[in-house]
């Protein structure tokens, strides 16, 4: 039903020329309108880039992408009618104040000084930086300055919204509370589309996600598809030394569906329910007199996502979104 | 943060009103977006109204005394305009860093995602450099003034000459938005502007008569457009002999041509950026 997607885009492919490395290699994506959808994937793997696409700053080498019934090769102003961008770098003016901030971008929207006035004000409000509005950026948290960035996003009241790793970098309160935001911006009929490297955001968030690795999606579905394929839990056992470990593997084998991962001392299990599970290894360690140095039980990240899907952890050198280097912010 | 009811009431008010009208809207945004990071800066307004001051002081009462007239008037009167010609070339290369600053804060971003007009967020850049040139050649004036700077060319054409710097400067402004697009951080663009700079503003007429340069040199000197310039502005602040040696013709149509090449090859950069 073509009538009801916010995004669709058909094999976009996006190399930048400088190390020639294919950035997007291939990707479609469908984003149901009024829905949370989620790009998750490690730096490098792309999806900032295709955020850029969607929201008309850059152009797709090949491919089709459709935003709110727009091609974006075709109308991007139309389409920047339409949506709001939100980045994970703040990109917010430095040298003015919150309110000259929201008040430039309205503006900058075609709204009159009044309409402009007026909203930036609604909108330090909605954020809880009514305080904060006259001051200038520099006295701003960290959390304060990602909350005004979003809410740079929607002066325009737009019903389309990219969100580029909306919290990484805060501290789990501001988390908390941005989740909030997007929680209600979704019940007030918004459609997102945003980008995470954390499983747990992406879980409490999104109604559909695809995994990119690389350029390349590499698993699409709903957050409990992707936990089913995954396991519920990880129990990490921490022994006393590599022997230790090689006496454990035989033991520990068959407590898991999915692949064991083995790191010198430590042996991580993804299974379904973590304290039975538990309870059962500590118990077979125990009989075979292997002691254990430690044992912790969490919840599955990105990283045993992408151990599960692609057998290897996700790499950690890679340059965010690929950018030919220097280019754009510092960072 | 309560509930934020957000679209319900559609899409964002398209206005009406010609495109060329909200272009002029969006670079009047911009322009004043600039100024007021320069009043939020007030050291860096305070050291770059100071490094002309500098220039004028040293010139004047270092040079002055070596070189004691030039064409029959006093240095002083000779160095002013070339200063300010200087003071307005040096002037462009806030252009530049401001871009270049604005490209890696990610704002140029931003903007590019917001239904804007493409050439105002160089425009409005330009255009506060501009503004800024202003107030820098009133501070210079004054302190011209007060050092022996007696313009004899009357007032109608002291504010001519300063109307042919600032165009001068807005021209080169539009040349150095393009290196700032280019360069990869704000201090690559600064030391990427100097050097350009150098050779033009002094192998020129600016300080010196090109007549006591090497014949290489004056070849150079008297073709380039900041001796274009500050012939002109002498012409018009010093009148005298200048009118009978220069014209203004020459400044103009290098000011023109300036600004017909530059503006549009910063722009395609632009576009193209990123």
């Amino acid at each position: 039903m073509p009538a009801t997607l916010a995004v669709e885009t058909t094999d976009i492919v996006k190399v930048f020329p400088k190390g020639n490395v294919r950035a997007l290699d291939g990707v479609s994506i469908e984003v149901k309108e009024g829905a949370v959808f989620g790009l998750l994937g490690p730096n490098g793997s792309g999806k900032t880039t295709l955020v850029r696409i969607l929201s008309t700053i850059l152009s797709a080498d090949s491919g089709r992408a459709m935003v709110l019934g727009n091609d974006v090769s075709k109308h991007p102003d139309r389409i920047r009618r339409l949506i709001g961008l939100a980045g994970q770098y703040a990109t917010v003016d430095e040298n003015l104040t919150g309110l000259e901030n929201l008040k430039m971008i309205g503006r900058l929207c075609r709204m009159s000084r009044d309409e402009a006035r007026t909203r930036a004000i609604e909108l330090l409000e909605l954020f809880g930086l009514s305080d904060a509005g006259n001051r200038a950026l520099k006295t701003y948290s960290g959390g304060m300055r990602r909350r005004l960035d979003l809410s740079a996003a929607l002066v325009a009241k737009p019903p389309l919204l990219f969100l580029d790793e909306p919290t990484t970098g805060l501290d789990p309160q501001s988390r908390q509370d941005l989740w909030h935001v997007i929680e209600d911006l979704v019940d007030g009929g918004t459609t997102i589309l945003l980008t995470t490297q954390y499983l747990e955001e992406a879980d409490r968030l999104c109604e559909s996600l695809v995994v990119l690795d690389h350029g390349r999606i590499i698993a699409s579905g709903t957050p409990s598809d992707l936990k089913q394929t995954l396991g519920e839990t990880v129990v990490a056992i921490t022994f006393e030394d590599e022997a230790g470990v090689a006496k454990a593997l035989p033991l520990l084998r068959d407590l898991s569906d999915h692949e064991l991962f083995i790191d010198s001392d430590n042996v991580e299990l993804t299974v379904d329910h973590g304290p039975s599970v538990t309870a059962e290894a500590l118990r077979r360690l125990d009989g075979a007199q292997v002691a254990v140095a430690g044992i912790v039980l969490r919840e599955p990240s990105l990283d045993d996502v992408f151990l599960s899907l692609t057998g290897k952890r996700t790499d950690t050198d890679g340059d965010d979104d690929l950018e030919p280097a220097g280019k754009r912010r510092g960072r | 943060m309560t509930a934020i009811a957000l679209p319900g009431e559609a899409v964002r008010p398209t206005r009406g009103g010609s495109s060329l009208g909200w272009t002029f809207s969006n670079i009047g945004t911009i322009t004043w977006r600039n100024l007021m990071a320069i009043t939020r800066v007030p050291e860096a307004l305070f050291f770059s109204t100071l490094q002309p001051i500098m220039f004028v002081l040293l010139f004047r009462y270092v040079f002055a005394g070596a070189i004691g007239s030039i064409y029959g008037v006093p240095y002083v009167d000779y160095l002013m305009p070339g200063i300010f010609v200087q003071t307005v070339c040096f002037g462009a290369v806030s252009t530049a860093i401001g871009l270049a600053d604005d490209l890696q804060k990610g704002l140029i971003e931003r903007f590019r995602a917001l239904p804007m007009s493409r050439t105002a967020v160089l425009a409005g850049r330009t255009t506060a450099d501009l503004v800024r040139n202003v107030f820098v050649i009133i501070i210079m004036t004054v302190v011209g003034l007060l050092v022996g700077f007696r313009p004899s060319g009357g007032p109608a054409n002291y504010l001519v000459a300063c109307v042919v710097m600032l165009l001068f400067g807005f021209a080169l402004s539009w040349g150095f938005a393009y290196i700032g697009l280019a360069a990869p951080n704000t201090e690559t663009a600064q030391v990427m502007a100097f050097p350009i700079l150098f050779p033009f503003t002094f192998a020129s007429s600016a300080f010196v008569n090109t007549a006591s340069m090497p014949g290489w040199l004056q070849a150079f000197a008297n073709h380039q457009p900041v001796t274009a310039v500050a012939n002109a502005v002498r012409v018009l602040m010093l009148g005298g002999t200048f009118s009978d040696l220069y014209t203004v013709w020459p400044a103009i149509a290098w000011i023109a041509g300036l600004l017909i090449v530059l503006a549009p090859l910063s722009v395609r950069k632009f576009r193209n950026a990123l």
